[in-house]
């Protein structure tokens, strides 16, 4: 319709912001954090205090008795929960950033083949039935992880082809699947009939940092750094699985393998991350956006900047969701909705960013 | 020789790069002439796609730096053959040699640093700049997290000064237009730096200046180039050796002026062909009607150059 001269360019050149001084400064702005993560909260730490408290943790110094109660607080609650907010917020985007590349559509998110659903099966089987009891404080997580596998596994027999796993069949086959793990969800929140329990089912729905504590920081903490690790490495055949399927064949880059290989990273990665902490809606659809608008959508740069601002953004949530309303605490799902929705349209109405390859 | 439909059956080429009529293959000077290496051979290549057979037991071959046309009507297996070479479908049978390695043999990434593709594929979710796209060229050369090197922006800058779209480098590649876009990919094949550049319709969707454009720069580039076309005068225009394709069956090779005779374009196409001599340049040109149209011709034989 509106085609243009093929010797005039249209509009103005593509402008970004340069990726490595930007997640220089996104991870100043994280450690930063951190420590302001670790001073909110119902009650308030003076920011030199933490510090004290934290060195003093990490070197073995010594602190006043009267300070054990605040150290305490520091190293056994805020701490753990900041690191792996931090955590999931990283693996969150990085997640939505290899699934958006998977299935080759930009309004996917890590939870669109089904796997965060069908972790709120086991976990909700833990919380409302006490399923699995002797695994103790584990349960929750392990049961999340398990179920996260199994959904897996069925929607990647289920979406398999002899050709492969097309992205169509994958966010189908997700999409079908969700609604079969959500209604068992359900069901199971109906049969008990324990009012308490319903609201952790919700709480954990909607995503919760809450139950963090040291234990629950290694799995996360390797899974993350890990799938981090491989898609950095894959970040070039990313690109060229985005330009479709003959294209990236033809580049060297086999796109039935590589749809594997992320569909399994994308899987471990979202199940350790969901089994933590909840199934925290948009940040792994938001924050890839936001990095590819500032950066481009070469992989390699998205795949430096999004991890850091996922993780940034998640540590300041929980943050909110925890001093906004102190001593009760809201879910993280909440807020990254609140935040989410309007950057969202914002960023869509926005020139420059294309969705969809119209504009 | 001449088949039950008609269709005038070639001598097989053994020699690819046979004798050439020049008036009709004005363009192309010493190419024909001096390659005798055989750079690809498709050998009894067989393509069968959910049980159903596309391709029988072709065989093609092309020389070093020659221009090989492959043409057919519609669903004629075209761009399944071509997919072989390129590697996105495994034969069922037969190999596709390249200086007598098997591709199959060879990995996905050695196979993309001999072989590039323009492909029917234009679209994108993502929004890659331009010279994002044409640097994917290089990835079958990289590794892993490797930034592009100082080498690799020249051959890409190169690349698209080559194909006059340097002034294209900082835009968005969604925002290009049709001929802006084929000219980027073209530009992301060269820098692939293949021995075998594989065209897929690469005139597909293009206004006549770019199709011929498009052809001129495959002729250029230095790889040998195989090509599907749609277009049978730009098929005859632009390159050294034709394949005719119908049903999955090489019905006829040869020099462009050999192969496109009436009597297999009815046969093929099912078309009334009439060559005409080009006033100007002495090439040949063919007119199309439907068999079934009475032509004045039909009352007095005007064939041209009689």
């Amino acid at each position: 319709m509106n085609r243009a001269p093929t010797t005039r360019a249209v509009g103005p050149p593509v402008r970004r912001i340069p990726a490595v001084p930007l997640a220089v400064g996104l991870a100043a702005a994280l450690l930063l954090s951190l420590v302001c993560g670790v001073a909110f909260g119902s009650s308030g730490i003076a920011l030199p205090r933490v510090l004290r408290l934290l060195t003093a943790g990490l070197t073995g110094g010594r602190l006043d008795a009267d300070e054990a109660a605040a150290y305490a607080i520091v190293w056994e609650i805020r701490l753990p929960r900041t690191v792996l907010a931090a955590v999931v917020g990283a693996g969150l985007a990085a997640t939505g950033v290899a699934v958006q590349a998977l299935v080759r559509n930009a309004l996917a998110d890590p939870f669109v083949l089904g796997i965060s659903s069908g972790a709120a099966v086991g976990a909700n089987a833990v919380l409302l039935f006490g399923a699995f009891a002797s695994l103790g404080v584990w349960a929750v997580s392990a049961s999340a992880f398990g179920s996260a596998l199994v959904a897996m596994a069925l929607v990647y027999l289920a979406a398999r082809t002899a050709y492969g796993l097309t992205p169509l069949r994958l966010v189908l086959t997700g999409t079908a699947l969700s609604y079969g793990f959500s209604a068992a969800t359900t069901l199971m929140v109906f049969a008990a009939d324990r009012g308490e329990a319903a609201r952790d089912a919700m709480m954990w729905l909607l995503g919760s940092l809450g139950g963090a504590t040291w234990g629950s920081v290694p799995i996360a903490g390797c899974t993350v750094p890990a799938g981090l690790t491989y898609l950095g490495c894959a970040a070039g055949r990313l690109d060229g699985l985005a330009m479709g399927d003959e294209t990236s064949a033809s580049l060297g880059v086999d796109p039935d393998r590589l749809r594997r290989e992320l569909f399994v990273v994308t899987a471990a990665v979202t199940g350790t991350v969901v089994a933590v902490s909840g199934a925290i809606g948009f940040v792994g659809l938001l924050v890839p956006h936001l990095a590819r608008m500032l950066v481009g959508a070469a992989h390699r740069r998205v795949l430096l900047v999004a991890p850091l601002a996922g993780a940034l953004l998640l540590v300041w949530v929980d943050i909110a969701s925890r001093t906004l309303l102190a001593p009760a605490e809201l879910p993280v799902g909440v807020f990254t909705a609140v935040l989410g929705v309007p950057a969202f349209l914002l960023m869509m109405r926005r020139r420059g960013h294309a969705f969809g390859g119209r504009r | 020789m001449t088949d039950p439909n008609g269709v005038t059956r070639m001598p097989d080429p053994a020699d690819p790069a046979g004798p050439t009529d020049p008036t009709e293959t004005a363009g192309r000077t010493e190419t024909a002439g001096r390659a005798q290496a055989q750079d690809l051979a498709v050998d009894a290549v067989s393509v069968e796609l959910a049980g159903t057979r596309l391709v029988h037991e072709v065989s093609l071959a092309a020389a070093a730096g020659q221009v090989v046309g492959l043409v057919g009507p519609n669903g004629s297996g075209k761009s399944t053959l071509l997919r072989c070479v390129y590697r996105v479908l495994k034969p069922a049978g037969g190999a596709v040699r390249l200086d007598g390695d098997d591709l199959y043999a060879l990995s996905a990434r050695e196979t993309a640093r001999r072989v590039a593709a323009l492909t029917q594929e234009h679209s994108a979710e993502f929004d890659f700049t331009v010279a994002e796209v044409v640097a994917m060229g290089r990835l079958p050369h990289r590794r892993g997290f490797d930034a592009p090197t100082d080498a690799d922006r020249e051959r890409c800058a190169g690349a698209l000064r080559r194909v006059r779209a340097d002034h294209l480098a900082g835009r968005g590649f969604l925002s290009l237009s049709g001929g802006e876009k084929q000219r980027v990919l073209f530009a992301r094949a060269l820098v692939q730096e293949p021995r075998l550049l594989v065209l897929d319709e690469p005139t597909n969707h293009l206004d006549i200046a770019h199709q011929l454009e498009v052809l001129a720069l495959a002729r250029e580039a230095g790889p040998t180039v195989l090509t599907a076309l749609h277009d049978l005068n730009l098929a005859a225009g632009h390159c050294d050796l034709l394949y005719v394709l119908r049903a999955g069956r090489i019905v006829a090779s040869g020099p462009p002026g050999e192969v496109l005779t009436p009597a297999l374009l009815a046969g093929v196409f099912g078309v009334r062909a009439t060559p005409v001599r080009h006033p100007a340049t002495g090439a040949v040109q063919l007119l199309f009607d439907r068999l079934d149209r009475p032509t004045r011709s039909d009352r007095a034989d005007r064939s041209p150059g009689a």
